[in-house]
Parts: structure tokens; sequence; C-alpha cells
């Protein structure tokens, strides 16, 4: 129990540190996800077949290729881009990219092609007479989306959206590799420096758990205010 | 784009594809076996069966699989008893390391699959079973097993294409799959895309020709 002590002794103020940035980067990473959705969901459902194809590459490619190799894309190849565009720009120093924006930006890519598929799959599976109800009431575009469409959406969309929340959070796991102290890499440091890797990754797994029981207890939540009236 | 590289590494990259099978291939066949145990579990009466695979299943599913690996790899080296047994011959190396994780972690999902499918089925079915006469053992084994199968398809399809891409974490246990060749290649020419564009390509390929396999067995095993 020493190991976790706060202070210089133990370990404990390190973890809670770094549980903070596991949650300060999952968060980041899902709103960013939720950014690349609000593209990607309109080019999904559109009728142009290029947009379409456009979509459904993100959204395939994203899914079927590991969370690991896209974080090694951006971490590797991040700092070459953001300094290509800099080159345009005549900027021509050399740029570092902060870990946690890479990594959160990586996490983020991930979760908005799952975000992505979440809101086409329940925008499409709001009644058409919906639509049709608001243009036979007048409503502009706008009231259109946000007072009928996206309530709608929301209700269905929760309960699959707390699904990606769960995988953004243990993806972030992922992101110690490139070397951002969040719990992962945290307890990396702390295993190696007292030898017990048992204790230190037990108790990772133990922070994990805890936070994926309380989003659950607070997306269950979010449900119930969003359902009401069904 | 330095195509030279892409034609070079391809076949290093298709090598370590190899190995990125065989992880993934032998950690389904021990999950399946561990899912449908914990599954059958799941359905038991006795409280303390069912809270403990219940348990199981949510501590697989709740935590990140690189903490898992971590804990097998790093962790249990650490427990002295265990070097002085026989498990540590399998717990000295890697391999079996990143297979026990991935079984243990695709278990608690399988498990999960497998028993919503059981809990699917229709009581009907099983009371027709019981009024031809047919014994438990055999309604279990030859009208529940292959309705379970049937319904849980397109859910284990999607869980085979997450444990694909789960193998990927082997790399950070020294192994070199699909990902750690290309990490490898990556970081000695300081070129990402060209090797992201080859090593993703094949992981796309696998996805595709899983999709298509699982789509060909549900067709093949619908009820119409």
């Amino acid at each position: 129990m020493e190991l976790l002590a706060f202070g210089d002794t133990g370990w404990g103020d390190e973890l809670f540190y770094a549980t903070l940035m596991t949650i300060a980067v999952s968060i980041t990473a899902m709103l960013i996800g939720f950014l690349f959705a609000l593209i990607f969901t309109p080019l999904k459902l559109s009728k142009n077949k290029f947009l379409n194809f456009i979509a459904n590459s993100y959204t395939t490619i994203i899914r079927g290729v590991p969370e690991l190799l896209v974080i090694y894309l951006f971490f590797f190849g991040g700092t070459g881009a953001v300094m290509f565009v800099a080159s345009i720009f005549g900027y021509n120093e050399y740029i570092e990219i902060n870990a946690f924006i890479t990594g959160a930006f990586a996490i983020g890519i991930i979760s908005g092609a799952y975000s992505t598929e979440v809101f086409r799959g329940a925008i499409q599976s709001i009644d058409k007479g919906q639509f049709e109800a608001a243009n036979v009431l007048g409503l502009n575009k706008f009231g259109k989306f946000f007072k009928i469409i996206l309530p709608q959406t929301l209700r269905l969309a929760i309960p699959n959206l707390s699904n990606v929340w769960q995988i953004t959070l243990k993806d972030t796991s992922l992101i110690s590799v490139t070397g951002l102290v969040e719990i992962m890499r945290q307890s990396y440091i702390a295993a190696g420096s007292t030898r017990d890797p048992l204790f230190f990754y037990s108790f990772a797994a133990v922070l994990y758990l805890l936070l994926t029981f309380i989003s659950m207890k607070l997306i269950n939540r979010l449900e119930v205010k969003y359902s009401r009236g069904y | 784009m330095d195509i030279e590289l892409m034609i070079n590494s391809f076949p290093k990259l298709l090598s370590a594809a190899v190995i990125t099978l065989k992880l993934l291939s032998v950690s389904l066949i021990i999950g399946l076996f561990i899912g449908l145990f914990f599954a059958i579990l799941r359905l038991n009466k006795n409280i303390f069966i069912n809270r403990f695979a219940y348990g199981y299943s949510y501590i697989f599913r709740g935590t990140p699989l690189l903490v898992q690996i971590f804990i097998i790899y790093f962790g249990l080296g650490q427990i002295e008893y265990l070097r002085s047994t026989v498990l540590w011959v399998v717990l000295k190396e890697p391999y079996w390391c990143a297979i026990i994780a991935f079984a243990l972690n695709t278990g608690a999902y399988t498990s999960e699959i497998l028993r919503s499918a059981f809990q699917t089925i229709k009581p009907g079915i099983i009371e027709a079973g019981k009024s031809l006469g047919i014994s438990n053992k055999v309604i279990f084994y030859k009208i529940q097993i292959p309705i379970a199968i049937r319904q849980s398809l397109p859910a284990y399809g999607n869980e085979i294409i997450l444990m694909m891409k789960g193998t990927s974490l082997a790399s950070t246990v020294t192994i070199m799959d699909l990902t750690g060749v290309a990490k490898y290649i990556i970081s000695t020419t300081f070129k990402p895309i060209e090797v992201f564009i080859v090593a993703g390509g094949i992981y796309l390929f696998m996805t595709f020709i899983i999709h298509n396999v699982i789509k060909f067995l549900e067709k093949k095993y619908s009820f119409n």
C-alpha cells in the first residue's frame, strides 16, 4: 500500500494525474471524433456517389486497420506532415508536436469512424414521415435539423455512442507508446523503477475498470434524459 | 512517395502477416472454448457461478487489452512460485503470453455473444425437443448449440475482425507480427506513409476475406 502513497515516497499522486490525463485524452479524442462524424455522416448519407466513396473509404480503412498502426502513422508521420504544411507557408524550422495532440488526434480519427457509423445508423432509422412533417410545418433547414432530427438521432445514438466511448477510453492506453504519461505509461514507469509490474499493471486495470464503471453510470443517466416521452 | 520502399517492404510485411494470422487463429480457437465454457456458466442458475462468469467477462471487457498482456507478460513472471512450476515454460515465452492474453480477452467477448444467442432461442424449440422424448444432453448439443452458432455468426464475425486488430498489440512484447515489422521499417526509414499503405493494405485484405467468409457461412446456415 505504501507504493501508492502520495508525495515523494509513493506513486499515488503520479497515478492520480495520469488518470486525469487519460480522461482528458479520451474526452478530447471523443470530441475530435464527433467533429469527424459531423463531416463524414452527411457524406455517407449523400446521394453523390463520389462523396459516398470518400466517407466509406474513411470508415472502412480506419475500422479495418489496427489502432496501433494508425498511432504509429501519426507518431512518426505527424511532425513531417505539419512541417510540410508549414514549409508551404515559408516556415522551415523544426516543429515538434506535443504527444497529447498527436495521441488525441490519432484516437479521435479512430473514434470518429465508429461515431460516423453510429450517427448514420441512427439518422437512417428515423421515420421518413418526420422529415416530411418538418417540411410541411415550414421549418427551415436549421430548424428541421436541430429541433426535429437531432433530438431523435441522439436518443437512438446514445446507447451505441456509449460503446464508442468505451472503445475510445481503452484505446487511449495505446498512446503510451508515444510517451504521453497516462495511466499505462505511468504504470510502466512505476513498474520499471520499483520492479513490481504485477502490482502496478493490476492497479492500472482497476483504474480502467473504475473509469468504465463510472462512465457507464453517467451515460445511463443521459440515456434516461434523452428517452423522455418514449 | 517512395515506391521502391513499398515494393521492397512488401515481402517482409507479408511474411509477418503469417505470424499475425497464426496468433489470431490459435487465440480464436482457445478463446472459443473459453467463451463457450463461460457462456454455459452464465446460464447456470447458481448465483455464485453466474456472478463468477459475469465478473470474468466484465473485467476482461472493461480493461484495455494492453494492460492484460502486460499483466501476463511482465506481471506473472514476478511471482517466484510460478517460476519453479511447469507453467514457466509457457509464461517465459512472449508468444504464448500474448496468446493467453488474446484468448482470455476474446473468450470474454465470445461468452457474451454466445450467452445472448442462447437466451434468444425460443423456449418452444426446447419444449418441442422434450416432447419428442429427446434427452436434455442431446437437446443441448443437437438443438441449442447449432441454433446459437447460427445466431451468433454476425457478432462473432465482428469479434474476429476486432481480434485481428488486437493481435497488433503482440508487437509491444517483442513479437514481430505485421505491426511489429511495420514499426521496425518505419523507425529505420522514417517513411511512415508508405509503410502504412502497404501494411494497412494487407490488414484490409485480411478483413475483407474474413468478412466474406462469415457472410458465406451466414448464408449457408440461414434458416430458410
